[in-house]
This record gives C-alpha cells, sequence and structure tokens, in this order.
C-alpha cells in the first residue's frame, strides 16, 4: 500500500477482546489512540458499542461505515467533546476525558461539515485558530502562510470565507486543523463535495503529511475507493460496532465468503462451441459454478471453492482451453473491492464467515487484480 | 462577575495541564471575547445600538435642557440638579426621559447582543471547530458574555458622560460628589440589569437551536413582561392574596404579598432601584408600611432629602435580587451548555 512507515500487519481482529489487543501490541510502537470497551448511549440507542480501537504512530487509518454507523461520536468522544457512557480512551497517552484541553492542543480536528465565520477572511480565521491555540504572533504567520500553502489556498486567503466554494471551505478546514502543528490528525469526512480532481490531491496531500511530518491520521469516510487508496489499515464501522480491522487483504481474507471469482474470456462462434466450453469449465476441479456470458458477451465467470486453489485452477483453465481448442482471450482473477468487503461486512455478522452462500460479493467485484 | 464561575471538575484539568514549549500561555475566553467584541463593533447591531442609545440621549436631553433652564432660577437650592438631566423629560411623553428610555432599552440591547451567541456558532458549523481547539467549553460562553457586556458597556458609558459633559458645559450645572456617586451606582445597577438581559439572551440561544426563533423567543418574553408583566403579576397578586381581610392588618399583610408578587418582574426592579438612586428627594414608599401606626408615621413624615448610603440602603434588597437574577440566568446557560452535546 502506500504511504512510508507503514505498520506491522495486524492479525484482524474479529471479535475484539482487550486480550488480543494486547497480545497484538506485542513489538509496536505505542498507539496513539487506544480505546477500550469504548462505549456511548443516547437514551437506549448505543452510538458506540464497546469499541476497541489502535491506531499506532506513522499511519493513516480509516474508518469506515455508513451514515450514523457511529463515526462521528467515536471521534467526538476520541477528542473529549463528547462524555463515553463507558470504557475509556486514550489518545496521544492521555484521556480525553481527563484532559481534554491537552488532547485538543496536540490533535488537528476537521470535523463533518466544517464552517468557517463567513465575514472574516482565511486567513483571520486561521489566526483566531492559532490565538486560540496560543501560537505566538510570529509562529503562527509562518505556520499560517505554511498551511495555506499546503491546501492550495494562498491565492485566496485573504479573501472572506463567504465567496469560498466548499471544496475550498473543506481545505481551509484541513489547513485550520494543521496549523496548531499537531501530532495526530482526525478528520471527518476530510474529502465530502469535493470535486474528483480536489480529492486527488486532497489524499496526496495526507501522504505527504505522514511522511513529511511523520503525523498520524485518523478519517472517516463512507466513500470506499478514496479510504481504500489511501488507509494503511481501515476499520469497518456498522452499527456503532467494528465489525471488521486490518488491510485492504485481510480484510478480503475475512469477510470474503471463501470463493474466488475468475473471468475468462472465450472468443466462441457456434452453440454447440458455447455448451462445449461450460461443461469444460465445470468439470475442472474446485469450480463451484460456471456463468455464462449474456447475449453478446464472452466473458464467463467462474467461480471457485476454496478461495484458495484460485491460482491453480486458472493454470487448470488455461491447460484445458488449449486441450479443447477454445479460443481463450482473457483470463483474469477477480479481487473483491473494499466495497464489496464492506457490504458483505455489514450485512451478515462477521463471526462465523462460512457457511452463507451468497453471490452478490462475486457478481459486484470490480477491482482486479494486475497479473 | 460570573464570568469568572468555573466548575469543580475543569479546576481539577487546569491544574493537571503541564505548560507546552512554544506556547504563551493564553486564556481562551480573553481570545473569544477579543474577537466577539471585533465581530461586534463592526456588525449592524452595533450600529443600531448607537442610534438607539444616541437618541437615549439626545431627545430627552433636548427637553430635559428646557425644563432645567426654566425651573433653575425659581429654586436655586433644587437638589440634585445635575441628575435631574437623566430623571427629566417631556411632560407630554413621560418616557422620553433618560432613565426610562435605558429601562426600556436595555433588555432589548442585552438580547440583541446574544440570542445567536451559541446557536449561530451552531448553525454556521463553527462550533465543533471552536471546541475543538485547546480551550474550555465555558471560555466560549464567558467570552461571549463578556464582549456583549463590554460593548453595550461602552456605549451606555460614553452616552451618559456625553449627557454629563452637555450638562456641565452647556447648562453649566456642576455635580457634586454625592450626584457622581449616585450617577456611578446607578450606572453600576444598569449594567447588572444589561448583563440579565445579556444572560437571558445566552441562555436562548444554548436552549433555542435556530437563531430566528431565538430572537423572536426572546423579543416575545420582553415584550409581555413590559406590556402586560404589570397585569399579569397584578391579577395574579389579586388572586393569590385578595385584600379581604376583616381588620386592617391583616389587609397591610394581603397587600404586602401583592406586592410581592409584583417584584418578581426584573423591569419593576430596576426601575425601583433608578428612581431612587437618581432622586434623593424621592423617598418613596417602596414598601408599603407593615402596620397602621407605620403608615401614620410615613404620612407625617417630613420630605427629606437621602443621603445616598440612606439610598443605597432602601434598594438592597431589589438589588440584590437584580444580582440573583442576572447569576441565574447565566448559570442556566452556563449548565445547559456544559451539558449540550456538541452535535445535536
Amino acid at each position: 500500500m502506500t504511504g512510508a512507515g507503514a505498520p506491522p500487519t495486524e492479525a484482524p481482529l474479529v471479535e475484539p477482546a482487550v486480550d488480543a489487543t494486547q497480545a497484538a501490541d506485542a513489538g509496536r510502537p505505542e498507539p496513539v489512540i487506544r480505546t477500550r470497551r469504548l462505549t456511548k448511549k443516547y437514551g437506549t440507542l448505543t452510538a458506540v458499542d464497546r469499541l476497541e480501537l489502535a491506531v499506532y504512530p506513522g499511519e493513516i487509518f480509516g474508518l469506515l461505515g455508513q451514515n450514523g454507523a457511529g463515526k462521528t461520536t467515536t471521534i467526538l468522544m476520541l477528542l473529549g467533546l463528547s462524555e463515553p457512557t463507558d470504557g475509556e480512551a486514550s489518545v496521544m497517552g492521555l484521556d480525553p476525558a481527563w484532559e481534554p484541553r491537552e488532547v485538543k492542543r496536540r490533535v488537528g480536528y476537521l470535523p463533518d461539515a466544517v464552517g468557517f465565520y463567513g465575514n472574516m477572511t482565511g486567513r483571520q480565521n486561521l489566526r483566531y485558530t492559532a490565538r486560540l491555540n496560543g501560537l505566538r504572533r510570529g509562529d503562527a504567520e509562518t505556520a499560517i502562510d505554511e498551511v495555506l500553502a499546503q491546501v492550495g489556498l494562498s491565492d485566496r486567503a485573504d479573501d472572506r470565507v463567504d465567496t469560498y466554494s466548499r471544496g475550498m471551505r473543506q481545505r481551509l478546514g484541513i489547513a485550520d486543523a494543521l496549523v496548531k502543528e499537531p501530532d495526530l490528525l482526525i478528520l471527518d469526512e476530510p474529502t465530502t463535495s469535493i470535486d474528483p480532481i480536489g480529492v486527488v490531491e486532497i489524499l496526496e496531500l495526507l501522504r505527504r503529511l505522514v511522511h513529511e511530518r511523520g503525523l498520524s491520521i485518523m478519517l472517516s469516510s463512507h466513500l470506499l475507493t478514496q479510504v481504500q487508496s489511501v488507509c494503511d489499515r481501515i476499520g469497518i464501522f456498522a452499527a456503532g460496532r467494528l465489525i471488521g480491522v486490518g488491510t485492504v487483504d485481510e480484510l478480503a481474507a475475512q469477510f470474503g465468503d471463501g470463493s474466488a471469482v475468475i473471468e475468462v474470456g472465450l472468443d466462441l462462434t457456434s452453440a454447440a462451441d458455447v455448451k462445449r466450453a461450460g461443461t469444460t469449465l465445470g468439470a475442472i476441479e474446485s469450480v463451484d459454478s460456471v456463468e455464462a456470458p449474456g447475449p453478446g458477451g464472452a466473458t464467463w465467470r467462474v467461480h471457485v471453492r476454496p478461495a484458495d486453489v484460485e491460482r491453480r485452477v486458472r493454470q487448470d483453465i488455461l491447460v484445458a482451453a488449449v486441450d479443447k481448442g477454445l479460443n481463450l482471450t482473457a483470463l483474469r482473477p477477480i479481487v473483491p473491492s473494499l466495497d464489496d468487503i464492506y457490504r458483505s461486512a455489514v450485512e451478515r455478522p462477521p463471526v462465523k464467515p462460512a457457511g452463507l452462500k451468497r453471490k452478490s460479493i462475486d457478481r459486484t467485484a470490480t477491482r482486479r487484480r494486475p497479473e | 462577575m460570573s464570568a469568572a464561575t468555573v466548575p469543580a471538575d475543569a479546576t481539577v484539568e487546569r491544574e493537571a495541564r503541564p505548560p507546552v514549549e512554544g506556547r504563551v500561555p493564553h486564556s481562551g475566553w480573553r481570545v473569544i471575547a477579543a474577537k466577539e467584541l471585533g465581530d461586534h463593533l463592526l456588525s449592524v447591531r452595533f450600529i443600531v445600538l448607537l442610534v438607539v442609545l444616541g437618541l437615549a440621549a439626545a431627545i430627552p436631553l433636548y427637553f430635559a435642557a428646557d425644563l432645567i433652564r426654566a425651573a433653575a432660577p425659581q429654586a436655586s437650592a433644587a437638589p440634585a440638579v445635575f441628575l435631574a438631566l437623566f430623571t427629566i423629560g417631556s411632560q407630554d411623553y413621560s418616557f422620553l426621559r433618560v432613565d426610562s428610555f435605558v429601562a426600556i432599552v436595555a433588555p432589548l440591547l442585552g438580547l440583541a447582543f446574544a440570542f445567536d451567541a451559541i446557536n449561530g456558532e451552531r448553525s454556521e458549523g463553527t462550533l465543533p471547530r471552536l471546541l475543538a481547539q485547546p480551550i474550555y467549553r465555558d471560555d466560549v460562553i464567558n467570552g461571549k458574555f463578556a464582549a456583549g457586556l463590554a460593548v453595550i458597556g461602552v456605549v451606555l458609558v460614553a452616552v451618559i458622560g456625553i449627557i454629563a459633559g452637555y450638562g456641565i458645559f452647556r447648562l453649566g450645572i456642576v455635580p457634586d460628589s454625592e450626584e457622581v456617586v449616585r450617577l456611578v451606582a446607578w450606572v453600576a445597577v444598569t449594567f447588572v440589569y444589561v448583563g440579565l438581559w445579556l444572560a437571558f439572551g445566552l441562555l436562548l440561544s444554548v436552549v433555542v437551536r435556530r437563531a430566528a426563533t431565538s430572537a423572536l423567543v426572546g423579543f416575545g418574553i420582553w415584550f409581555v413582561l413590559t406590556i402586560f408583566g404589570g397585569l399579569i403579576l397584578d391579577i395574579i397578586g389579586r388572586a393569590v392574596s385578595p385584600l379581604t381581610g376583616s381588620t386592617i392588618e391583616e389587609q397591610i399583610g394581603q397587600a404586602q404579598t401583592q406586592q410581592f408578587i409584583s417584584r418578581l418582574l426584573p423591569g419593576q426592579l430596576y426601575s425601583e432601584v433608578t428612581a431612587v438612586l437618581l432622586d434623593p428627594r424621592s423617598n418613596p414608599q417602596l414598601d408599603l408600611p407593615g402596620s397602621l401606626g407605620q403608615a401614620q408615621q410615613a404620612a407625617q413624615q417630613i420630605p427629606t432629602l437621602l443621603a445616598f448610603d440612606q439610598s443605597l440602603l432602601l434598594v438592597m434588597p431589589q438589588v440584590v435580587a437584580l444580582v440573583a437574577l442576572t447569576v441565574l440566568c447565566f448559570g442556566l446557560a452556563y449548565v445547559a451548555f456544559m451539558r449540550q452535546e456538541v452535535r445535536a
């Protein structure tokens, strides 16, 4: 994946437990964020349910979840802006419920739907933040110029925020989080309402920040592809619970339904050929099922179970195609994207990965492994 | 005043904080107050404030000056002529007096500078960002209260200064020291009264989610209290304690209950304080006599001038009540804000 200093991989935590996380700590640096059984209830609604989370220095951690999954609530508790009902959190080694000021001094936060004082310029808004952080005047101006340049707002800095587009406000929000020179950045939906090119810029900026400043970043998003492209590790949130943590590959292993898919391109002319191809593919060992292409299509989908024999099956298909004189045009394995992992993760309980026979994960698969 | 109030747990937090290099020690509420003050001074409502208080000075002064000029030769020994600048106005329009005018506009100004303090930040989306800075949460509400009080106070003092200056230089009325003390005391009580409405506005801005609604609620309450407040309390008073006693003592007791109820109105408290502080001649029977004997005594009393400390003594309960109401309002706003979820 991307980013310097990607942390060593951690065994995916299916059912988070104190023992498991502590075991995973061995040999790792002290986490910048660590929560233990963190719980937040609003009346009868449990927004965050016994959350066990660890974010390590120098990594970009993505919180992935639908709206209302508890991401923002978790972030607010990490900043001491909301009191946990139960459990505890530690941010930079401090308890945000007891030392919110010190936590907030060291953590830059970009809120969801960030707002600015419209009657002030971008620079004045940042100056206010700098003053609230107790930066000396000279230091503040230097820091402001630097962060404005980093987010690409230098030329508009002295315009009123009223005149900014939403994307510019979002970038100003990142500048605002950076102006206090934080050790940790917590970004709530940093890429919403930014155009695609802007998103790429922002994600590059985040990577650069990790690289240059040695920051750690935790970001939340419901935009899967972005999380996938920038995050070292990802935590999937659903209904207040963290149902899976790890790299994309680890999550794929955890939440895949145990089958793999191979796309086979065959150039067939007659109906007899089509029938012959079907039986040939179906006869290969470990092939679960074969989907014929629709009218006009030429791509067959071969479902393999178990998933880990996929490589051998691919070779078998190649051999069989040559043997039977089928005109093979393409042969590629399909890796489930985060999209599919996420969908399958939130749709079913994570405890038992086996036993359910679902096809949706295969059909919607889009991301291809470049082989 | 109440700006210094800090809950116990925040104190603990304050002690636990180690100094951080490269950062100057700062108090968040000052930074916020400074920013709010800047905003206020550039806002439309500041211009409104200037116009309203300017009118408060100009119009009554015009009438008062004429009256004083006319009256002064006849009563060369008239007491407290200087203070009359603030208490005399047009004979046709009784409210055109500086003190009445201030009594009317002070609540409005207090509300105008506070009704959108918190919900405005909320709707602009700046509240989470502000609270994510290393400040205490109460710094926000304290800073805003301080800024509002400061901006109204500065204009109020300036206007009173102008009136006094006009009196001294154009009319040749020189205040004696007691009059100055009385004026300062009156300004101080006015500060408290403005603070009460400011705190009430803050409370509304915390509790009511939309600034427009909170303004409407605030001005609605002000209107009802000003126009119908006396009437309502009068009716309540009569219902609770009708004058049905068979002896005069019983009736006096019932009347005293009625008077107590009528004083639940902050405006009533303020006007009683104003009347006593600004006019040493007025020895108003603020309290109903406790007995028939007292009533007779009061009737036989020769009108005399009250010394300042005697006036102050007379209105001390009212002043304390006003301060208590202000602290209560601010406390409610404070607690509501501290307990509120950042995102809601």
